[in-house]
């Protein structure tokens, strides 16, 4: 039972800051809602009994690929406009909903973690059985995969090649 | 997964719902990085779906799927961004409809 009302919070979290994240004017106000929209996507993750897929929404999704989106950001906005944002970052009115968000999912996933036995137990995929299945049957979809990751780390130097060589923005 | 667990169909309307955001956003939004973070929604949304399928049968099929949609968005991101950078040097604006021209 418990975990049926962490789940519905948690769907409402992740629901509530990703149409606050489509909504924002501020760039950096709507990362600060999605990275949050993912979070709560872990959290599901690891309530429906996959905890690998938990850990991997927060390590790649929210760290990685969100710091990609923040490092262009910072590139984008310099100068004093840059201050100014900067400035309204602090302002307590920015930050609390995302605060009081993050403190919620927080607390549920203590709640999870302090339960005795865990949440899914039975429908439970642990990371051997997905590494298993990845070196087997999906071999061909990893080498797949090393090839678009490639493919994309080729495509974006060759964007970002020009940018670089004339020494940033003109 | 019986009984107390929480249901599939919730977790594919939590997922149906994302996905609806993000296209909503991905057609009304104009600037660039907002079609960008659109578009993440709706990998995240599909990804989504995949993981609870794969937990209400038991398979691992569904988190192995859900790591080729994060090679996807990784991947995604990249050149998306690069683009970003591009077109702000190009048209000095993010709104995409400045450039809606094709030159070669």
């Amino acid at each position: 039972m418990l975990e049926l009302i962490l789940f519905y919070m948690a769907a409402t979290i992740a629901l509530v800051s990703t149409i606050l994240a489509l909504t924002r004017v501020n760039a950096a106000h709507a990362l600060i809602y999605l990275i949050l929209s993912l979070l709560a996507v872990a959290v599901i993750f690891y309530l429906i009994g996959a905890p690998f897929a938990a850990m991997l929404e927060v390590v790649i999704y929210a760290g990685a690929i969100m710091v990609l989106f923040v490092f262009v950001i910072m590139m984008l906005n310099l100068g004093e406009k840059g201050d100014r944002r900067e400035k309204k970052l602090l302002n307590p009115q920015v930050w609390i909903t995302p605060v009081i968000f993050a403190v919620l999912l927080l607390v549920e996933l203590v709640l999870v973690l302090s339960q005795s036995a865990p949440a899914a137990t039975q429908g439970l995929i642990s990371s051997k059985q997905v590494g298993i299945a990845l070196y087997g049957p999906y071999v061909l979809a990893v080498e797949i995969a090393s090839m678009l990751l490639m493919a994309g780390l080729v495509g974006a130097y060759h964007l970002g090649r020009r940018y670089i060589e004339e020494g940033g923005d003109s | 997964m019986d009984g107390v667990s929480i249901p599939l169909d919730h977790v594919l309307l939590l997922a149906s719902l994302l996905f609806i955001c993000g296209l909503l956003g991905l057609m009304m939004r104009r600037n660039v990085i907002f079609i960008l973070i659109s578009l993440e929604v709706m990998l995240n949304s599909s990804a989504v779906a995949f993981v609870a399928a794969g937990a209400r049968w038991g398979q691992a099929d569904g988190q192995i799927i859900f790591m080729l949609i994060l090679a996807v968005a990784a991947a995604e991101v990249a050149v998306g961004l690069g683009l970003v950078i591009q077109i702000q040097r190009r048209f000095k604006s993010l709104d995409m409809d400045d450039a809606d021209r094709l030159r070669g």
